[in-house]
């Protein structure tokens, strides 16, 4: 696989992201958005307004019948898209409209079987034609993923895998190894939700990817305001927002996402000169 | 198959069987190209931990006993092998003989997989158990596990389900667990799972996910499986003791599977004996309301597993349909996908109105009153008996078809006096039948 690694290297968009936030001074900041919620239409807008306001990559997620990592508030979001009708396909078209109108790089947040059912070869090729960076796939370990792996590096798509406290270090070099792009470093052991603080596990499981090799560790689960993105930024390449943004888009719209983005991105500044060392 | 990239697993396993292998105690995680862990990251050092203490225990005679006790002292195995002459009569005049898996504590099959599990949840140093639960049963088995061995309980419930099944959920209180409705997506078996497994990443520490069928991520389907291949083992031991020969046909009913996969496992390398499993066909599966997984459904990954799923052309899993809620589930066992892949067990739907009339005929025929999962299988076993007596009428009398009658019907009453008409319009009763109350 030293031939893949390479290659791989080459042509991260999200590591390419992630290096320019460092190259910044700062921690590069990650939102999520559900695809089709409350429209297609929408979804691309609020994540045009993501980019603009001081989002690094965005995370476009595929509403799923059975989201198993998701608290209620995505999951009230992916179930009103369901029920007005989204299709997988459109989550190419979502991709694109972002992708065309932005530097962004924009990642695929999916659950297994829709990749599955349209075939992870067809559906990598798609996700790489719409200028998809890659997917983050919250109930596919690197075990399963020999597919995956294959089509990630036929495609030139970032493939995002989960860490979590409870991961053996085994099970973490195994991840880190597998993954490209970035390291998705769940901060808590639960679903997806705002809450009042971090985690101190976060820290740790942080600490634990850059010892299994990880360049660049992102964290999510969890964070919803300045602060919290601040306390992460000191020790994590990224940070991750996802329920607060989508609390924004449900109840103000493109112009609440845009101020909580803006809002967001005041905390990603490192406070010292060591931002800079490229580890 | 072309997201299968081990593709020839299948043919090389079924090659080998043929060629006098074995498909016993298959101990997972893989079942062909099916079973696997598709699930978060979260979980995998719980699914470790569990697969490791059950396999530990698996071989300490101290746990064996422990399970042989409680089936014989607390279950009241060994369950009886009934041969039911008057219903034979309906099954082409083979020979029916019933697994009586109804007489166990708690009315069904359910108490092996519990038992077992919770056990294992005590070698883990778990004090509290969760699981999910449809019409009731898996939720009423895990109270009363929880209960006999003194740990905390918590049953996730579809919140139409706790409507329909107001005495069920009383049976779970009353024996101490916590019932939680679940609001989320349709409401039904399925996101009680899906909320059963957001409860166990969150505290996974202390808590045990009792999962109550051959389902899931690994270890679950092997593991199950396990504790439940005591219905198979003595039903092989009774047959052989009781006519001096092997049967047939075994037939079983199958939603998640574990009913079936017990008694299956007894007789997979008895080539001579025709192994069926009858899946919930609802309204017939030309009508779309059905719970077919096999029949109709395509490879997917669900709750943890490679397996048959009923599922859109997005991916999206499908809502399944069935009179009886123990069937009613999109998904199925990934070692029952193997074995209808490889031809070992064939999978047949049978509608509603097939499994009510077969259990009304029990009822009449045997002074038995089966559960209507189980009536799915005796619906089977009439037709299987009908096309053995066809193949050779001049044998047929001699021919034995064993039938898993996993569970009793006390619980259906409301249900089938329903669906014969047998409540007079104003009775309450009537208004709780039409709600799909299950006493």
């Amino acid at each position: 696989m030293a031939q893949t690694a390479g290659k791989a290297q080459m042509t991260s968009k999200s590591a390419a992201a992630i290096d320019k936030a460092r190259s910044q001074g700062r921690a590069a900041l990650i939102g999520y958005l559900p695809a089709g919620y409350p429209s297609v239409e929408e979804t691309i807008a609020a994540g045009i307004a993501l980019a603009e306001n001081g989002a690094d990559l965005i995370e476009i997620g595929i509403p799923y019948s059975d989201p198993v990592m998701d608290g209620q508030v995505i999951q009230a979001a992916t179930t009103e898209a369901l029920a007005k009708g989204f299709h997988v396909k459109q989550v190419f078209d979502v991709v694109a409209g972002i992708t065309s109108k932005t530097d962004a790089a924009v990642l695929v947040m999916t659950y297994w079987n829709p990749v599955v059912r349209m075939g992870v070869d067809e559906f990598s090729r798609r996700l790489a034609e719409a200028g998809g960076a890659g997917l983050i796939t919250p109930d596919l370990i690197p075990d399963e993923a020999a597919e995956w792996m294959e089509a990630s590096d036929k495609y030139g798509l970032d493939r995002v895998f989960l860490v979590a406290p409870s991961s053996t270090t085994e099970r973490m070099q195994r991840t880190v190894d597998a993954s490209r792009g970035f390291v998705y470093a769940v901060s808590i052991m639960g679903v997806t939700g705002a809450r009042t603080s971090v985690s101190s596990a976060a820290k740790d499981v942080v600490a634990a990817a850059h010892a299994a090799g990880a360049e660049r560790v992102c964290v999510g689960l969890g964070v919803s305001n300045a602060d919290q993105v601040r306390e992460i930024a000191a020790y994590a390449e990224g940070v991750i927002v996802g329920t607060a943004l989508v609390a924004a888009v449900r109840d103000g719209g493109v112009d609440a996402v845009a101020a909580l983005t803006k809002d967001l991105s005041t905390g990603l500044a490192r406070e010292s000169a060591q931002a800079k060392d490229g580890a | 198959m072309a997201d299968a990239p081990s593709g020839n697993a299948d043919n090389n396993t079924a090659e080998a069987f043929l060629q006098g292998g074995s498909l016993r105690h298959a101990p997972g995680p893989y079942f062909g190209n099916y079973g696997g862990r598709w699930m978060p990251e979260s979980l995998i050092a719980a699914l470790d931990e569990l697969e490791e203490t059950f396999n530990k225990a698996k071989d300490d005679p101290e746990f064996r006993a422990q399970i042989d006790d409680l089936n014989k002292n607390y279950s009241g195995r060994p369950s009886l092998l009934t041969e039911a002459k008057r219903f034979s009569q309906h099954a082409g005049g083979v020979r029916v003989f019933l697994k009586r898996e109804d007489l166990n504590h708690t009315g069904s099959h359910k108490i092996n997989n519990v038992l077992g599990q919770a056990l294992l949840a005590k070698r883990m140093g778990k004090t509290r158990v969760i699981a999910e639960t449809g019409a009731g049963q898996h939720g009423v088995a895990s109270a009363t596990a929880a209960a006999l061995m003194g740990l905390e309980c918590v049953v996730y419930m579809g919140a139409e389900d706790c409507r329909r099944q107001a005495l069920n959920v009383a049976r779970m209180e009353l024996l101490g667990a916590k019932v939680i409705p679940v609001t989320s997506g349709s409401q039904t078996l399925k996101d009680a799972i899906n909320e059963a497994l957001r409860d166990w990443v969150a505290n996974v520490g202390n808590t045990h996910y009792l999962l109550g069928t051959a389902a899931g991520a690994h270890p679950f389907p092997a593991m199950v499986r396990y504790f439940h291949e005591v219905i198979g083992e003595e039903a092989r031991a009774q047959i052989l003791e009781q006519e001096g020969r092997l049967p047939d046909a075994v037939c079983a009913c199958i939603g998640g599977g574990s009913n079936a996969i017990g008694i299956f496992h007894g007789f997979l390398d008895d080539p001579s004996v025709r192994i069926y499993g009858f899946e919930a066909g609802g309204d017939g599966v030309e009508t779309g309301r059905h719970a077919a997984t096999i029949t109709l459904g395509k490879p997917g990954v669900l709750h943890g597993a490679r397996s048959y799923l009923m599922q859109d052309d997005d991916g999206q899993t499908i809502e399944s349909h069935s009179i009886s809620a123990g069937l009613d589930y999109p998904g199925v066992g990934p070692e029952h996908s193997y074995l209808s892949d490889i031809g070992r067990v064939s999978y047949e739907p049978i509608t509603d109105s097939e499994a009510m009339d077969a259990f009304r005929l029990l009822c009449r025929t045997e002074g038995i009153i089966p559960a209507i999962e189980s009536s799915h299988a005796l619906a089977g076993a009439i037709k299987v008996g009908q096309r053995l007596a066809a193949e050779d009428p001049a044998t047929a009398s001699e021919k034995i078809v064993i039938v898993n009658l996993s569970g009793r019907g006390d619980k259906d009453v409301a249900t089938a006096a329903e669906w014969f008409d047998l409540l007079d319009k104003d009775s309450a009763e009537s208004e709780i039948g039409k709600e799909g109350e299950q006493l």
